[in-house]
């Protein structure tokens, strides 16, 4: 294939990629009520976001939700796979199977088993249910993350510590958590990406006392079109950015070191 | 892997690491999948969601023509939109694998970042291009090609663009992580041996980013059976698909066992596709691997494209894979 066909075939790719989000963008910008014919500079969309309660409402709940549970997650994630790493225990190779299968099965899934489980249980669905909900989706994904970083671990690290004398948790402390931070930060980031982009599984674990950003959005993206959906998407959007670069980050600085 | 050296506050942290693993699991993952399986074969009550009385009469409703249609028409949809992923990921995905050191780590961040985007924004970014108003039409009728806008919208054309759009990134990571170990070497001594490209992609490259291709196929075709949102932004109510189906069953009809029953369907499917996975990665690395868990289900790099990128500290990220 010659160079110039492969280049722009990568090129074709990533136009498809960014193009649609591009124009969300600029028309988030766009003054004009019927968003697809450009007047002018504005940013009357982004103020009117700023005005709408309910959803500000929803975006605080979110950010509460998200914070909570990356990092409820990222505990439960990372604690694991240090036992996976370090331990022979009962149930391990289930245990194991079941992370992995949690990775990568259909949100909708966990979503209504979840769902069944806090009715049979009679917990009224708000915070606590979806807190517990977006820690379960996270969690796995922490833990894969936090084992791959183990995987490349030499395992004669620890050992050392301990005929240095280092307990065990000490060993843990000091030689695996170090090691593993920038796994662990990432998988946080992560964490709180996806409780913020969860519309699946809230849709069916929060209930009307406790709306969350994505259901809010899928409410209102419904709808169709709107300039203040673009507003909405573009500063979504950004956040995104935004974590993705300091996930980024964060890797490639503890690599360099 | 040696069991724990005992010792000094060892076996608390180790009963206490243990113990937290098999709750949260036991807890958040198995007890609900329980629940799950248990509600799919109860009766559904006239007040009560579902009521203790056990029954088959779910998934003999799911064998009637109503169920045996969306899934048909779902399949077929995640089918197509599996398979257009594949064709555009895997060249894309072995020219990023191939690209030069210095250019990887960009390549690959630009497909993380859509990665890491939330689906919803990006199945409604779509409308802006394929929509009546949209970029497409615009340009269309601009050049003169058409003289009335393309109806895209709200039709099945429209969902299978969404799906590929955006479960694409799910397929080019594992489809990149399987690449770039694949050694270049390989390929040379097959073509110093005399072999053309094309067989040395039927039977070196190929065989070899089996698992890639599988696990990517997986990543796509399972969340778009349940990522409701994309047909209901993009197709309208038109087309019923699994996904609006399970959640219709909760939200609406009010008949969780159906429902349940529905969910435990795409959950087999789950586990068949797992099993694959499984079987052509054990192949295809020839052994089990070691440094991960012994006889585990592969190592979970190409899966989702994260270990190795982890271990490279390029990044640890990768969205969930079961469809955000």
């Amino acid at each position: 294939m010659a160079l110039w066909l492969k280049r722009s075939y990568l090129a074709l790719v990533y136009a498809f990629f960014y193009l649609p989000l591009f124009v969300v963008f600029v028309y988030s910008f766009n003054s004009n009520k019927y968003t697809t014919n450009w007047a002018e500079f504005s940013l009357k969309w982004y103020q009117s976001l700023l005005s709408n309660s309910a959803l500000l409402d929803a975006a605080l709940n979110s950010l509460l939700v998200a914070v909570c549970a990356a990092s409820l997650a990222t505990f439960l994630g990372t604690i694991s796979a240090l036992a996976f790493k370090r331990y022979r225990f009962f149930g391990r190779k289930a245990l194991y199977i079941a992370i992995f299968m949690l990775t990568v099965s259909p949100d909708i899934v966990m979503g209504i088993s979840l769902l069944i489980m806090f009715i049979a249980l009679k917990i009224e669905l708000g915070f606590f249910t979806i807190l517990v909900a977006h820690t379960t989706l996270c969690a796995p994904f922490v833990a894969v993350t936090v084992l791959a970083r183990l995987a490349a671990f030499d395992e004669q690290l620890i050992e050392a510590a301990r005929d240095l004398g280092a307990s065990e948790p000490e060993a843990f402390r000091h030689v695996l958590l170090p090691l593993t931070a920038p796994a662990i930060a990432a998988g946080w980031l992560l964490s709180f990406t996806l409780s913020m982009d969860d519309v699946l599984i809230s849709t069916f674990t929060t209930g009307p006392s406790f709306e969350v950003l994505p259901v809010k959005i899928y409410s209102m993206v419904k709808l169709g079109v709107k300039p203040d959906v673009n507003a909405l998407c573009a500063v979504m959007f950004v956040l995104t950015l935004v974590l993705v670069l300091l996930a980024q980050t964060i890797s490639q600085s503890r690599r360099n070191q | 892997m040696r069991p724990p050296v005992a010792g000094k506050g060892g076996s608390l942290f180790r009963g206490t690491s243990i113990g937290t693993t098999w709750f949260w699991l036991g807890a958040f993952a198995l007890l609900p999948g329980l629940a799950l399986l248990l509600v799919s074969v109860l009766d559904k009550g006239e007040i009560d969601f579902f009521i203790p009385v056990l029954t088959l009469r779910n998934y003999e409703e799911l064998l009637g023509p109503v169920f045996l249609t969306v899934l048909w028409d779902s399949v077929r949809l995640a089918a197509l939109s599996t398979l257009v992923c594949l064709l555009l990921g895997y060249p894309f995905a072995y020219r990023v694998a191939r690209a030069r050191p210095k250019w990887r780590p960009w390549l690959l961040l630009l497909v993380i970042i859509p990665f890491w985007t939330n689906s919803l924004i990006r199945t409604y970014a779509l409308i802006l291009i394929i929509g009546a108003q949209g970029m497409v039409n615009k340009v269309l009728l601009g050049l003169g090609i058409i003289h009335e806008p393309l109806a895209m919208m709200y039709t099945d054309f429209a969902v299978f663009v969404g799906l590929t759009y955006t479960l694409l990134p799910f397929m080019v990571l594992p489809l990149y992580a399987s690449i770039e170990k694949l050694d270049p070497t390989l390929g040379d001594a097959a073509k110093d041996l005399g072999a053309g490209s094309l067989r040395t992609f039927w039977h070196i490259t190929l065989p070899l980013t089996l698992p890639g291709i599988v696990a990517g196929s997986m990543l796509v075709f399972l969340p778009s059976l349940g990522m409701f949102y994309v047909p209901e932004i993009l197709g309208g109510a038109k087309n019923l698909l699994l996904g609006t189906f399970i959640k219709n069953q909760f939200l609406q009809a009010n008949n969780w066992p159906l429902g349940a029953a529905a969910s435990t369907v795409l959950t087999i499917l789950l586990v068949l596709m797992a099993g694959l996975y499984r079987f052509v990665s054990l192949r295809v690395s020839g052994r089990e691997r070691k440094g991960l868990l012994p006889g585990a289900l592969g190592d979970p790099d190409v899966m989702n494209g994260k270990k190795r990128r982890a271990r490279d500290g390029e990044t640890a990220g990768a969205k969930n894979a079961g469809g955000a």
